[in-house]
């Protein structure tokens, strides 16, 4: 079980939170022009890496807010947090 | 109780207070401070259970959570009994009562013993492989199996008794108040750490309390006498929490932690009641201290699981610990030096000790030298390499090692006993620092697993970081806690320590017999009766892995998770496939540590606190009306409201009609309600429903279709325009949360430059809604300032309006097809709304109708339920909801996917009406469509999602989701049921009013 530090926050338990999948990935502004292949790049395309990994989690039993997370999955570490919009601490 | 066989001169049991309990039926007396398993063999009850497969006599082999054996039913009351628990973990209390497990007829007569004589016959995975096939015959397997092997009875009544859940936040939590544990607790709390200490006995102090041996002493004194006054300055410590008879049940990630209390299992039968039984703490710590100890290993050869076989260190306890002999007679099996400290216990206290058998050459350490000064014979560099006895022990074979130990040697010698105590050395619990995610190391010399790394602020210290030696432990633990906690000077630096020093180590995982392997019976898993010989077959046929070796021969996979097997069988592993121990790695250990009670999980979480309810404003008048209730989510919604003797189908009838014919009331308060203000409100629906949003005027409503980003319909809903910057959504009963959740997730990570705000106020509002050609008259009576003129009030707007002074907003919206009007009101005022309307509908016969009537009425008109006509696979196309998508609109949510190759094909299941060609003949939702009824296989085309009798058309109605359904409109399929094959035709949805004039009648 996480202790996540909600950038809005603090530090909460797990249970208050939901995961989002990887971060990052923009909604393209113009979907009609892209063909089949760049959309389904975009809808169903996931890296799911072991190891760094950049994350969307939502505060939902707390503030909802959304913001990511920087975790490395070969050992639960969180390594950052930030919100939504800001650029990730660690490359 | 045998009074030979307790010794008066305990200090930790009360022999003035009495107890007395039940074993197997019989009578039995024992004293304050007992566990059952004391108590049993104070009481010279060695036999306490059959083993699983052979059903060989098994005895009290630990004095621990270790136990593989002694696993008892408790409670002689079947609705409340409990099963599979440790004799060695119970403490003995007034009342109890406890009997043997995993026999039939009874302990000492057990018919599955005959398994015991066709034992070749059952080896490593007969199960698998024998009842394997026919798969049919499993059924007969079973029975036989389940009746001979049991483990325990399941209570048949729920568990009355209370159990609780509590958090604890810590700075330090150290797991174990041994000598380890202790001191580090000590230091925590005396450098202003908000410490606590848990243990799972009921006293401090581990085996180090009572270590009274002259070869360990600290400053002087024995070493338990010196921990003694160490746990009495433990009160002093205003920083310090001390937690006895609590388990660590698991250690996750972050340091976050479970732990149960026992409150009342030690008390009184009269005392338990209405007490808190069992509490599961849930503990988050900044750091963590195991300091678990370590636990004795036994030694493996032919038939070293009678009863009366006991790990060494045991008997050592029961002695010092309880003053309870094990035997009179009874000799040692070692391979290091702790059997000595046994020794010398017992010829303290004058039970004879016949001798020690120890495999090693003869070796001088301080303590070895203390028993032989004692007169204590020591058969050097032999082996045990039989038992006889069959419900008890009453003798072992002996013969020499060969120097290199493979091989017995010389004239075998039979020693008389009653009891043999076995130590294969120690395994330090590691159990808890690997469930962390901690990687263990292989030591050598020892052959023990120890911690090396873990990512947690966590140490280990103690026995169960591999320091055997009190020197070792005193010393090593005080540079561990200073280093851990940062401080510099610490009350047990300079401590004198005497401690025997073990000097020659030597192990043999499978020790050597006279016989034959195959002639053998070497226990590993006493709980689930494998032998050294099952992990060898394994090998032989294959398996290399311990994983699978441990899943085919069973070995760990009893309840004790194999505390005592693991190492043995990794050993025999590596020995037999000549791998080194180190690099064929360990299994995982999984929480919980012991078994954990269903109750402690659930905690108060039972009964109607198992999950919430939500009950809408009106709900007291739905039961006082005699509503049947369906769960939708966690709503409690009127299903159908039966008169008379009335069953389901007749009252679904009857309200379906009343609703056409004349009025119908129906409680919608459970629709989800969004709120949405802002300046950008208008394009933020935009962009979340397939339709346009921009034009609509202020004081008008518009149903619309959400989708996912892949193009399937996610749900709907009708959104009414209040003012210029201000919208309410309605969202499905179910989807409300998802729909709020996801609305959230775009404004924030997609579109943050919207000015939108979301809020929820499904429970602010309690929702009336009123249809039928009357609905209109009803209507005003209850407002009767209000114009309800087509002109003034036509389909799809809304009214700002005053009921009683009482500000609500009615809209005009139909989900039947019917005239219809839906009141929404402060909660707090909707039953008395909904009371007026009912009464003002009186002379109408207004009719309530719960969620069946709704959705029979709306399937006549082919409205789709999202979630139930939609699965998620279902595009607005594949609904022929086509009118619904904006041409216009640049872009929405999933607009590029409803012409991605997928969804743009043409034989996708749609939606479409079926219509039976028996009238009477109702389908059953969920059944498939068919095209052919002579073939198989046969392609199945579709299913029923929606199905009714509808009494309005006086025929069965269904929607069905058909392969290339659109341009199958009017063929004959078929529905093939188990007793028959119903014939159908594909039509229109729309069943009832295609030119919706109801709606304005
Ligand atoms: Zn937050």
């Amino acid at each position: 079980m996480f202790l996540i530090n909600c950038p809005y926050c603090g530090e909460r338990d797990q249970s208050e939170f939901s995961a989002g999948g990887e971060a990052h990935i923009i909604r393209p502004k113009q979907p009609t022009e892209l063909s089949d292949d760049q959309w389904a790049e975009y809808l169903f395309m996931r890296k799911n890496i072991k190891g760094i990994q950049f994350e969307r989690w939502n505060h939902a039993h707390g503030c909802r807010k959304w913001f990511n997370m920087v975790r490395d999955t070969s050992n639960d570490k969180i390594h950052a947090v930030y919100k939504m919009g800001e650029k990730p601490p660690i490359k | 109780m045998s009074k030979d066989l307790r010794i008066t001169n305990s200090k930790f049991i009360d022999q003035t207070s009495r107890i007395s309990f039940k074993f197997d039926g019989k009578n039995l007396y024992g004293f304050k401070g007992d566990t059952l398993a004391s108590a049993l063999l104070a009481n010279n009850i060695h036999l306490v259970g059959r083993s699983f497969k052979y059903h060989r006599p098994r005895g009290i082999m630990a004095c621990g959570s270790e136990e593989p054996n002694a696993i008892v039913q408790v409670g002689n009351d079947t609705s409340m009994t409990e099963p599979n628990t440790r004799a060695t973990e119970i403490e003995l209390y007034e009342g109890l009562e406890a009997s043997s497990q995993n026999c039939w007829p009874s302990v000492n007569f057990d018919l599955g013993a005959v398994n015991n004589f066709f034992s070749p016959l059952i080896p490593a995975a007969f199960y698998y492989k024998t009842f394997m096939w026919p798969a049919n015959f499993w059924k007969l397997y079973e029975y036989f199996i389940r009746k001979s092997a049991g483990l325990g009875k399941s209570p048949t009544e729920p568990d009355k008794d209370i159990y609780d859940h509590r958090y604890l936040h810590c700075d330090v939590l150290i797991v174990g108040g041994g000598i380890s544990g202790i001191m580090a607790a000590k230091t925590a709390a005396k450098n202003n750490l908000n410490t606590v200490l848990i243990d799972d006995k009921n006293i401090l102090g581990g085996t180090t309390l009572f270590q009274e041996n002259e070869c360990f002493k600290i400053n002087n004194s024995y070493s338990n006498e010196w921990l003694k006054k160490e746990i009495e300055s433990l009160n002093s410590l205003k920083n310090l929490t001390i937690k006895t008879r609590t388990s660590l049940a698991a250690y996750h990630s972050y340091n976050y932690l479970l732990a149960r209390e026992n409150l009342t299992d030690h008390l009184d039968l009269d005392e338990k009641k209405n007490k808190i039984r069992q509490r599961l703490w849930k503990i988050r710590a900044k750091k963590v201290i195991i300091a678990t100890g370590a636990m004795e290993r036994p030694l493996i050869f032919n038939n070293n699981d009678r009863p009366g076989v006991i790990l060494s260190s045991s008997i050592k306890k029961y002695i010092d610990f309880y003053g309870v002999k094990c035997g009179q007679k009874i000799s040692l099996f070692t391979n290091n030096d702790s059997a000595y400290e046994t020794a010398i216990s017992l010829n303290k206290c004058g039970v004879s000790v016949n001798s020690v058998v120890d495999i090693r050459d003869k070796t001088n350490s301080l303590i070895v030298k203390h028993a032989e000064k004692l007169g204590i014979k020591v058969h050097w560099k032999s082996t045990v390499v039989n038992t006889n006895g069959y419900k008890k022990i009453n003798s072992i074979e002996i013969m020499k090692l060969s120097d290199d130990g493979t091989n017995v040697i010389e004239k075998k010698i039979n020693e008389e006993c009653d009891c043999l105590g076995i130590s294969g050395g120690w395994t330090p619990r590691v159990h808890l620092f690997t469930q962390s995610g901690g990687k263990l190391k292989f030591r050598d010399e020892d052959n023990v697993f120890v911690p090396d790394k873990s990512d947690l602020d966590q140490i280990s210290i103690g026995s169960c970081n591999g320091d055997f030696g009190l020197d070792d432990v005193i010393k090593n633990t005080v540079n561990l806690i200073n280093k851990f906690l940062k401080i510099n000077n610490n009350d047990y630096e300079n401590l004198e320590i005497i401690s025997s020093k073990e000097i020659d180590k030597k192990n043999i995982w499978l020790l050597p017999s006279d016989k034959p392997l195959g002639k053998t019976k070497p226990f590993l898993d006493f709980q689930n009766d494998s032998t050294a010989n099952d992990i060898k077959l394994a090998l032989r046929e294959g398996f290399k892995s311990i994983e699978h070796v441990k899943r085919y021969t069973t070995t760990g996979m009893a309840t004790d998770q194999g505390k005592l097997s693991n190492m043995h069988a990794l050993g025999i592993i590596a020995e037999t496939a000549g791998v080194k121990m180190g690099e064929l790695g360990t299994t995982t250990f999984r929480p919980p540590y012991t078994p954990l009670t269903f109750g402690a999980i659930v905690g108060r979480n039972v009964g109607e606190f198992f999950d919430i309810t939500r009950k809408t404003p009106m709900h007291d008048w739905h039961v006082e009306n005699k509503a049947e209730f369906e769960n939708v989510g966690q709503w409690k919604r009127a299903w159908y409201y039966p008169k008379d003797n009335e069953n389901m189908h007749e009252a679904v009838q009857r309200e379906s009609k009343a609703a056409r014919d004349s009025a119908g009331i129906l409680d919608a308060s459970t629709l989800g309600k969004i709120d949405i203000q802002g300046s950008d409100a208008s394009e933020f629906l935009n962009r979340v429903y397939t339709n346009a949003w921009s034009k609509l005027e202020i004081g008008k409503c518009r149903y619309g279709l959400m989708l996912n980003e892949d193009g399937m319909v996610y749900d709907d809903g009708v959104t009414t325009r209040l003012s210029e910057n201000h919208y309410l959504m309605t969202t499905t009963t179910g989807g409300a949360a998802n729909v709020l959740s996801k609305l959230e997730d775009y404004l924030q990570t997609e579109w943050p430059e919207l000015d939108v705000y979301l809020t929820s106020v499904t429970d602010h509002y309690g929702t009336v809604s009123i249809c039928g050609p009357n609905s209109k008259k009803i209507l005003s009576k209850v407002i009767p300032d209000l114009d309800l003129s087509d002109k003034e009030f036509p389909h799809m707007t809304f009214k700002s309006v005053l009921i009683d002074n009482i500000k609500c907003r009615v809209m005009r919206i139909s989900f039947t097809g019917e005239h219809s009007y839906e009141i929404n009101i402060q909660s707090s005022y909707a039953k008395s709304v909904w009371e007026k309307c009912f009464k003002a509908g009186k002379e109408f016969n207004i009719t309530p109708y719960g969620t069946e009537t709704m959705h029979l009425l709306r399937a006549e008109k082919g409205f789709i339920i999202a979630g139930q006509d939609t699965d998620g696979t279902m595009t607005p196309i594949d609904l022929q909801m086509d009118w619904i998508i904006s041409k216009k609109k640049y872009d929405f949510i999933g607009k590029r996917s409803l012409y991605r190759s997928d969804t743009i094909r043409e034989d996708r299941k749609q939606l479409v009406g079926l219509l039976t060609d028996d009238p009477n003949e109702i389908l059953e939702e969920g059944a498939q469509i068919v095209a052919e009824t002579d073939k198989q296989p046969v392609e199945m085309l579709g299913h029923v999602t929606s199905s009714y009798f509808s009494p309005n058309l006086n025929k069965s109605i269904a929607l069905a989701v058909v392969k290339n359904g659109k341009k199958l409109m009017g063929q004959k399929l078929f529905v093939p049921m188990k007793n028959k094959t119903i014939n159908v035709t594909i039509t229109d949805t729309v069943f009832l009013d295609k030119e919706n004039k109801r709606l304005n009648a």
